[in-house]
């Protein structure tokens, strides 16, 4: 109970920086916020690959359909709603709105990804990999289909409600579920998986669900983070969710550490500040973004952390220590 | 129905490119146990070495093929001593990644060395057009099969005839057995290499005469497709990779031509996922039982 | 009366049969050893048993109900756990979560309690974890309990694993050579150790063994494989002077050479 209390304080503690936080420059309030979505989308891919050790390299097409659904509702059926809920404080009602949307889209990714995970969960590694990759592309070349949405247009005119607050409610959600759900006997079973999973089997466990329900959960922040950044810049287009995109958040949990939610966040940081830091090569961005994947499998194909955290708790503890 | 033949022939030169692709990652997987990413990329390589060959330095066509081959075949030797060879006992995770990066670093290099904008292929064998009651063949259809399938034949008789191909197989059967009987693993595993992507080569070659034109991602998707076409026809088996080309090209072609050509690109991922819930061990594949 | 009853089971393997009309039963309570030469079949019979292969043919009757077809997490909930020849730990985590993995089966909290930490989500992690380390305690491996399991002594990691089984509530427990790659000294606590059990959890025992002393030692009845095929059944008395099972383990005579 004393624990929730403090979630709680410190999610107010987090949305209150957040809400400081527009009064940066322009510049960096941005870069936080894409900070903000790749973390969400970090810790969950992480989910599905660090601690499930499930090898999905479909993200973005998980973020794509988010995205898109919450987006076209944002579109076709925000404004009609946000009238309705006229007995009610403008912005109160848009954010509402909003929130219910993108949860939507969060929604409709999972159940995607329940959809997907039962077929193709049953392969192992490699081929895992190559089928989300397939899935990826597919629902890709539906969206680019979808004429409702502008297909190989893209799609406009969506409005502007995502800011810095939500992307940080958002995250803070996100990672709060990761950490409880890997830190309780479900998530201890869900790492045996990773583990062995003949013997986790034979312990009892039904490995299909564990493995399709991190799967899903993966794929329902995957959708959130794609609501976020659909009304963040108020354009859609399926080039936005290729191939490259999720390398760029599979390079994010790599760097960071499988198996690491602390090793997450610090990847997400450096994809994100990275190419702002490249920006005068951004040519050059790509190939760096290659080598350091290369390099950082020949030298420490954990990732910088492995699968250990970070905790401010026992950085304090070491320091006291060390003082003493 | 002259409709569907001329389909089936249009698709039949599409499926021999996928099928030469298909090989490099049928003998790679078949070896290493590695989904070679960066096999795509070595296809696009292979394809603008052949522009140079064949347009800056004005090699006629089959000399240019050779070098674009010999090129791609030192290109792969290379990528698999300093990128996957370190990686040989890791797990294959780390493997699947490090290959990932192969293949974004060769894009990005080839952006950065000659741009990213498309460029047209020398057209060193003018086109002409044979018209027969009704059905439409090209000179090129006729070069690219024949160019095709004279490669297939070299690979069978490489890897049935010769000393290396034989210990080709015996690796792909059991490596360390193969090692402990005296063969030289990491000069198999390279030849390999530089064998796939030499036929890798040739499909971009064949690529770039085919539609005319080349860019620094066109290695993306055919080679995530040659891949289906692998595991189609059951990965790790030479025969395979060539039937599982050849389908995929006529799927793709009756596909775009009958129903929509903006669905095209999923054909080969929809294969892909019925293939591995109902036959993962592809059509010619035998089943294999995982070990407890 | 039974636990289990094995009746005309048999297994193949690309034309090759593993097994072959095997029918057995094991009694309750009792400790039945498996023995015979390697590639008899004996591993395969644990891995149709725990649903891990599926059989040509035949059933298995696991008190009264048909088990053919259950996958094996199914078949651990009604009762049944294993032990694996070469140890299948969960080797990067430590000793406390192999066994806590383990009793996840009888783990009562829902997602949702665990996301809200609710009181039921603490009272039901405080009782897994006291029940495994209840179990450490009496293999003796409470003091490693935070140690990686892949640290431990060769011989503690067959005992974890042990542990690890029993965690999951079993009433028949198949353990396959369980004393691989002991001296007869660690073999002969381990018989021990196996008795022990039996008592205290109320344990069937199926047991693979190649280690001779720990089978005569431990075992009531002994069946013996060769070729996927029964050629023996009996006490160990009776198996031990059963001219076909002599055959089996050494070899036919070649006649002519020899003479």
């Amino acid at each position: 109970m004393r624990k929730n209390v403090l979630v709680l304080i410190s999610l107010i503690i987090v949305l209150i920086l957040a809400q400081l936080s527009k009064s940066l420059d322009p510049y960096f309030y941005q870069i936080l916020l894409f900070f903000g979505i790749n973390t969400i989308l970090a810790v969950s891919l992480n989910l599905i690959n660090g601690f499930t050790g499930q090898f999905s390299i479909g993200h973005a097409g998980f973020m794509a359909a988010g995205g898109y659904l919450s987006a076209a509702l944002s579109v076709y059926q925000g404004e009609k709603i946000i009238n309705y809920l006229a007995f009610l404080p403008k912005d109160f009602a848009q954010g509402l709105v909003f929130f219910v949307f993108v949860l939507i889209g969060g929604i409709f990714a999972g159940l995607l990804g329940i959809l997907i995970g039962i077929p193709t969960l049953r392969l192992k590694g490699d081929y895992l990999a190559i089928a989300t990759l397939g899935f990826g592309e597919i629902i890709r070349v539906i969206i680019y289909n979808m004429e409702i949405v502008g297909g190989p247009r893209g799609f406009p005119g969506i409005p502007k409600y995502t800011d810095i607050t939500w992307v940080a409610f958002w995250s803070f959600i996100c990672i709060l579920v990761v950490y409880r759900l890997i830190h309780s006997s479900h998530g201890r079973v869900i790492i045996s998986i990773r583990e062995d999973e003949t013997a986790s089997e034979a312990m009892g466990v039904n490995t299909t669900f564990y493995k399709v329900f991190s799967f899903s959960v993966g794929a329902f922040f995957a959708g959130i983070a794609g609501g976020l950044f659909a009304h963040y810049l108020m354009m859609l287009h399926p080039s936005s969710f290729t191939f490259m995109r999720s390398v760029e958040i599979l390079l994010m949990i790599v760097l960071g550490g499988l198996g690491s939610i602390t090793g997450s966040v610090f990847g997400a940081f450096v994809l994100t500040v990275l190419p702002e830091a490249l920006r005068g090569f951004a040519h050059l961005r790509l190939i760096i973004y290659s080598l350091a994947l290369i390099i950082m499998m020949l030298v420490k194909p954990l990732g910088l952390m492995g699968n250990k955290e970070v905790s401010l708790y026992r950085l304090i503890k070491k320091f006291a220590k060390d003082r003493e | 129905m002259i409709d569907i033949i001329q389909q089936l022939i249009n698709g039949i030169s599409l499926g021999s490119i996928y099928a030469l692709i298909a090989l490099g990652y049928t003998m790679v997987y078949g070896i290493l146990r590695l989904i070679n990413f960066a096999h795509g990329d070595i296809f696009m390589v292979g394809a603008f070495i052949g522009f140079f060959a064949l347009g800056s330095w004005g090699l006629p066509f089959v000399p240019g093929l050779f070098v674009a081959m010999l090129g791609s075949a030192i290109l792969g030797m290379i990528v698999e001593r300093f990128a996957y060879r370190p990686l040989r006992t890791a797990p294959r995770i780390s493997l699947l990644i490090t290959a990932i990066g192969v293949s974004f670093l060769l894009e990005n290099l080839m952006v950065l060395l000659v741009g990213a904008s498309p460029r047209s292929f020398p057209q060193s064998i003018s086109l002409e057009i044979y018209e027969m009651g009704g059905l439409i063949l090209t000179n090129r259809q006729i070069i690219i099969l024949s160019i095709a399938i004279g490669l297939m034949i070299v690979l069978q008789l490489i890897v049935m005839k010769t000393k290396i191909g034989k210990a080709m197989r015996a690796v792909s059967q059991d490596r360390e057995m193969a090692q402990m009987l005296g063969i030289n693993i990491d000069r198999v595993i390279a030849f390999t290499f530089a064998l796939g992507s030499a036929l890798a080569a040739a499909g971009g070659v064949l690529v770039g005469l085919y539609f005319n034109k080349i860019e620094p991602y066109m290695g993306v998707m055919p080679g995530l497709k040659a891949f289906v076409a692998a595991v189609l026809g059951g990965i790790g088996i030479i025969p395979g990779a060539m039937l599982g080309g050849f389908i995929l090209g006529v799927a793709e072609v009756l596909v775009s031509a009958f129903i929509s050509s903006t669905v095209r690109d999923a054909v080969a991922f929809v294969i892909l996922i019925v293939i591995l819930l109902v036959r993962p061990s592809g059509i010619l594949g035998k089943h294999m039982r995982e070990k407890v | 009366m039974d636990v289990l009853k094995v009746k005309n089971l048999s297994c193949a393997f690309g034309g090759l049969m593993a097994v072959s009309d095997l029918s057995f039963e094991v009694n309750k309570n009792e400790i039945l050893g498996i023995i015979g030469p390697n590639g008899a079949g004996k591993t395969t019979v644990f891995n149709l048993i725990t649903g891990f292969y599926l059989p040509l043919k035949g059933d298995i009757i696991f008190k009264g109900k048909n088990i053919v077809g259950l996958k094996p997490y199914q078949i651990t909930r009604l009762g049944i756990a294993r032990t694996f020849q070469n140890p299948r730990l969960f080797k990067k985590l430590t000793v406390l979560e192999n066994v806590m993995i383990a009793t996840h089966i009888n783990y009562d909290a829902s997602l949702l309690d665990s996301l809200l930490l609710t009181k039921r989500y603490l009272l039901e992690e405080s009782k897994q974890r006291e029940k495994a380390e209840e179990l450490l305690d009496f293999f003796g491996l409470y003091r490693r309990k935070d140690e990686i399991a892949e640290n431990l002594p060769y011989g503690e990691q067959r005992k974890l694993e042990i542990a690890r089984a029993l965690a999951t509530g079993p009433e028949l427990l198949l353990l396959d050579e369980p004393a691989a790659g002991m001296n007869l000294s660690e073999s002969l606590e381990l018989v021990n150790l196996i008795s022990l059990i039996r008592e205290k959890f109320d344990l069937t025992i199926l047991l693979i063994e190649h280690h001779m002393e720990v089978v005569m030692n431990i075992c009531e009845r002994i069946i013996v494989l060769d070729f996927g095929m029964k050629i023996a059944e009996g006490t160990p008395e009776e198996v031990k002077n059963n001219p076909r099972v002599i055959e089996a383990y050494l070899g036919k005579e070649v006649k002519g050479v020899i003479h």
